[in-house]
């Protein structure tokens, strides 16, 4: 007779010193634990609720401006930095982390409409209605010392004054040169006093334009004759253009994927077009119940924020058609712009109510230092959460964001809006010949037309210095 | 092209060769390693050392296990999107249970306990005396007899972690005791009829069925609760996932309550007569009553009827129990006779004679029952769920068995009976390792008020218990609507049925007089009727339906005021 039984003592089970860990075994046997889906579903169920109680999104505002924020720029050297210019012609440099203004630049006339720094984030470029490009060097010293209070204002360094105002402003990723948008694109060097480069197209103001981080020559721009056109530097021309139906108020690239774009457009829609293929757009973001007024990547190129004429500032996924998050409070006005922090965990948003204001970029994140178990449970909460979204209780309380009540009847009005449009064009198809109007997506309906430069005659720069 | 687009198009390719450069790896003359031998016609085998096929064998099967079932069918997928997220869910799955199998076979701190016979030996023969001098000294303390005459007829329970047992003597003795170290934690006398008795979520608080009402005792023996709306209950069972104490009293009347907030989830006539078996089905919170028509019913609390009636016996069920996996259901009944049912199917598997007062699952699928003073224990040793005998044992003669229970994570079975309670060794019928997360046995008080908390965290709703707990966290499976015809395409189909049989009607001659026109024109019409009948006797129907319909509504619509009748749903009859 052979025979064992199970016989543990209580030396190998339980700790040696009451200073040592308690020990812990696993045993993975699905059978130990009894209805794990059921457990599992309402763990998702309350990491749902949870996240919806944790949600405490705002977490302060940034007052002295005496003018709405028309624009801001980050300082990609300096984490807690960020530089705002307003509509008086008021620029500031702010610290996050304190929240408070630690340098002003003075000598705008008019309103700011463009702010951008140099990649190293030793040069601010400020444009504005006055006419003027101002090149101001960033005290490095009150970025470091934030603590004295005495009210610090820096003198600029260069000022070109030009014969239109200027619409914005960007700075090429490493390099010293910059585009300003106005009349026509300008493409400015430091050290020089007058463009270096200018490009038209069309007779329309150029209202934006923003660099590519990927390839540093090429910038995109967009129009108030509604276009959105691609440059590039090392050649005479533009490349493309594209002709949608509403105007365009900001691009921005995804810095992941360099050859993607997205264009902020008057139509409340965002579209995320592919830089090599302007004839329809990836990916059409619907959220926002008016003009969406600026935009800007998560430096993971994995979401995006907007800003809107509609008092919200929204979080997109870059291949979401709805918005993954709604910011808004009572006495934030028509917001400008908008920034992702350089760590992706902030949202900053610049309203017409003077006040710059500080978002989480995820609304329910904790803040802080988190310790390992703590992180492993937020992680886990996440993946259960991600693991049955698509069940009906738990759809409804991740899908669920209370909305201010204009907000939520202008959303409702736009919908039977597009509802009855839609029956509208499926009346009229049904009554017309077969094959005459063949149905279009929504990523094609609002271009149209797009324009290659081969098609069209080239234009000469109409100044170039470097060829002089 | 233009240039500048170019080079956003090679922007992948640029870093891949930057890495290259970095990293010094030839990209001309990179291949990608090979491993196994390659064939005459270049194709690749794997061929590993003979143990480690033995390894992978053996890894195949246990992975199973883990893996919850199979996977699913990406192929007939559209969406290649969610095609590819699939896939990689399902690689994850295959990763992670291959790593349990690893845990399994490498990390795991104790071995199971085992008894095999050699030679003409049979192990049913081999007593507990023999076991005792082969095993260690701690293992063999677990054998024993606690003799109290007076106090009557005992039934106990065990923790989930095995480490705390609770007697209760129908005299009215209830005592809670620490199986590690054989302590006393708390003795106490009721003075009144004990039935039952059961721990709630862990050994602190304990519930007991006495004469007239259930109550909730702590550790301390303080009275917390009565449960009065249960009446003078006959059998306990607690529900730990839900937090529920279900109980079945003297009238057949099942109650669940939760015990965390006490409310009365649920409250249902058998209407079956008096029962006092009930077990639940750890694998999906679902409960069994066994009555005395010989039926055996299941219950959630959810629903006032039963979800499963089935006939298991001819006579009184005396007995039943549940199978940890979820999957067997052993009952036994008056009629001398223990059936083990297979429940995805609700098919016996097998039926042995003989009569059980009371049985019990272990943790590894062993079968206790008993009567009277003896005990035997069945064990599935085929693997093809055929029970066969594995061990007896006799308590001293005369001496009732109330109740076997198989203390969890120990090879040992305890019993209660009319002169005390004993408790014996079964190897091989304990799960040898413990998750320090599931049921601890060396659970500190720290570690039990952080579970509990944790638990309540996870507390289930009482919806989550069905009979295949599975469908929880899938989607419903979507229906297709039968779609109303139009009456034009009925009208078709009538006419179409009534040309069919007026053509069918014969055109042979007849005798005079039998086919004259006037009579074949009859004929046909009468064919025709005779098709159109079903069609307008439908037609019908449904106009009678629709105007019972309105009819309701048009009462519903009376009994408001009149302001408010334009309001009253056109829906609202069905």
């Amino acid at each position: 007779m052979k025979v064992q039984v199970i016989s543990r003592s209580t030396d190998e089970f339980t700790r040696e010193r009451s200073n040592d860990l308690q020990r812990v075994f696993r045993n993975f046997d699905p059978s130990l634990r009894t209805q794990e889906k059921a457990v599992e579903y309402v763990r998702a169920l309350n990491a749902a609720k949870l996240d919806k109680i944790f949600a405490r999104p705002f977490v302060g505002a940034m007052d002295g401006h005496i003018d709405s924020v028309s624009c801001m720029a980050k300082n990609l050297n300096h984490l807690k930095g960020i530089f705002s210019g307003s509509m008086d012609g008021d620029i500031r440099l702010w610290d996050i982390a304190s929240r408070r203004t630690i340098c002003q630049f003075p000598g705008h006339q008019g309103a700011v409409r463009g702010l951008t720094a140099s990649t190293d984030g030793r040069i601010l470029v400020s444009c504005g209605t006055d006419c003027t490009v101002r090149v101001w060097n960033v005290p490095l010293a009150t970025i470091m010392d934030s603590d004295d209070l005495s009210d610090n204002s820096a003198k600029e360094s260069a000022v070109y004054v030009w014969k239109n105002a200027f619409w914005g402003v960007d700075h090429q990723f490493d390099g010293n040169l910059f585009a300003t948008a106005g009349a026509q694109v300008d493409i400015w060097d430091h050290n020089r006093s007058q463009p270096v480069n200018s490009f038209e197209w069309g007779k329309d103001t150029v209202i934006s334009v923003r660099f590519n981080p990927g390839e540093p020559n090429i910038l995109a721009t967009s129009a108030s004759d509604r276009s959105i056109a691609i440059y590039d530097l090392r050649m005479s021309s533009p490349t493309s253009k594209l002709i949608m139906r509403t105007k365009t108020n900001s691009i921005a690239w995804n810095p992941m994927e360099p050859m993607n774009f997205t264009a902020a457009n008057e139509d409340c829609n965002c579209y995320s077009y592919d830089a090599r293929k302007l004839d329809e757009a990836k990916c059409v973001h619907k959220d926002h119940v008016s003009a969406v007024m600026d935009i800007d990547y998560s430096p993971t190129g994995r979401e995006f924020v907007t800003g809107s004429y509609d008092r919200t500032v929204r979080i997109f996924q870059y291949n979401g058609g709805h918005s993954r998050e709604i910011y808004h409070t009572k006495r934030m006005q028509r917001v400008f712009c908008v920034k992702f922090s350089c760590d992706g965990s902030y949202v900053i948003s610049g309203s017409d109510d003077t006040n710059l204001r500080l978002w989480k970029a995820k609304a329910s994140e904790q803040m802080g230092v988190l310790l390992p178990r703590e992180r492993k449970n937020h992680e886990y909460r996440e993946a259960v959460k991600n693991r049955y979204k698509h069940l009906p209780e738990v759809k409804r309380i991740v899908r669920h964001k209370h909305l201010p009540k204009p907000i939520f009847k202008a959303s409702a009005l736009r919908r039977i809006m597009g509802e009855a449009e839609r029956r509208k064009d499926e009346r009229r198809r049904a009554h017309s010949a077969p094959g005459s109007m063949p149905k279009e997506s929504i990523r094609k309906k609002r271009i149209v037309k797009k324009e290659g430069s081969l098609e069209k005659e080239p234009l000469k720069p109409l100044i170039s210095c470097l060829k002089l | 092209m233009k240039e500048g687009m170019t080079r956003l198009y090679n922007w992948y390719e640029m870093r891949s060769i930057q890495y290259a450069e970095q990293h010094n790896v030839d990209l001309q003359n990179f291949k990608p390693v090979k491993m196994g031998v390659e064939q005459e016609d270049g194709s690749l085998t794997k061929i590993p050392p003979p143990e480690e096929q033995e390894f992978l064998d053996e890894m195949d099967i246990k992975v199973k296990k883990y893996l919850r079932g199979g996977s699913a069918n990406l192929e007939a997928l559209r969406d290649k999107k969610l095609k590819g997220q699939l896939a990689v869910r399902e690689e994850l799955y295959g990763k992670s249970a291959k790593a349990a199998v690893k845990i399994e076979k490498w990390l795991m701190p104790s071995e199971g306990g085992y008894l095999e016979a050699e030679g003409i030996e049979k192990t049913w023969r081999i007593k507990q005396e023999s076991i005792a001098r082969e095993v260690d000294l701690s293992s063999s303390k677990n054998q024993y007899d606690i003799v109290l005459p007076d106090l009557g007829p005992y039934t106990l329970d065990f923790t989930s972690s095995g480490r705390y047992m609770a007697v209760a003597g129908r005299k009215g003795h209830l005592a809670i005791i620490d199986m590690m170290n054989m302590g006393l934690v708390k003795e106490l006398q009721v003075r009144e009829t004990v039935r039952d008795v059961t721990f709630l979520h862990n050994e602190v608080f304990f519930a007991a069925a006495q004469k007239k009402y259930p109550y909730i005792y702590n550790r301390d023996g303080t009275e917390l609760h009565c449960l009065k709306e249960h009446g003078s209950v006959l059998k306990l069972q607690f529900l730990k996932n839900h937090f529920l104490l279900a109980s079945i009293n003297k009238f057949g009347q099942l109650h669940y309550q939760d015990v965390t907030t006490g409310l009365m989830v649920g409250n249902f006539r058998t209407g079956l007569g008096r029962s006092d078996v009930m077990q639940v089905n750890p694998f999906n919170g679902v409960i069994a009553l066994g009555h005395s028509n010989g039926s055996v019913t299941m219950w959630k609390p959810t629903s006032g009827a039963p979800m499963v009636k089935m006939l298991t016996h001819h006579g009184p069920v005396s007995a039943l129990s549940f199978h940890s996996n979820g999957h067997l259901m052993a009952t036994a009944g008056t009629d001398k006779k223990i059936k083990i049912w297979d429940l995805r199917k609700f098919e016996v598997l097998q039926t042995l004679p003989g009569h059980a007062k009371t049985l019990d699952f272990s943790q590894k699928g062993l079968l206790a029952t008993s009567t009277g003073s003896f005990v035997q224990i069945l064990g599935d040793f085929s693997g093809s769920q055929n029970y066969s005998r594995y061990m007896t044992h006799s308590i001293a003669k005369g001496y009732q068995i109330q109740k076997v229970m198989f203390r969890p994570y120990e090879d040992v079975l305890g019993l209660g009976h009319s002169m005390g309670w004993s408790s014996i060794l079964i190897p091989g019928s304990g799960e040898p390792n413990f998750d320090s997360w599931v049921a601890n046995p060396f659970e500190t008080p720290k570690q039990r008020r952080e579970k509990e908390v944790r638990s309540l965290l996870d507390k289930l709703p009482p919806e989550t218990i069905m009979l295949d707990p599975k469908k929880i966290g899938t989607l419903k499976p979507r229906t297709k609507r039968r779609e109303k015809r139009s009456k034009e395409e009925r009208e078709a189909e009538m006419e179409a049925a009534v040309a069919d049989a007026k053509s069918s009607v014969s055109t042979k001659r007849k005798t005079k007089g039998r086919s004259k026109p006037s009579r074949r024109a009859k004929k046909m019409q009468e064919a025709g009727e005779r098709a159109k009948r079903p069609f307008l006797e439908q037609q019908k129907q449904e106009e009678e339906l629709s105007k019972n319909k309105k009819q309701k509504i048009s009462e519903q619509s009376e009994q408001l005021p009149k302001s408010l009748q334009r309001f009253v749903s056109k829906k609202a009859g069905s």
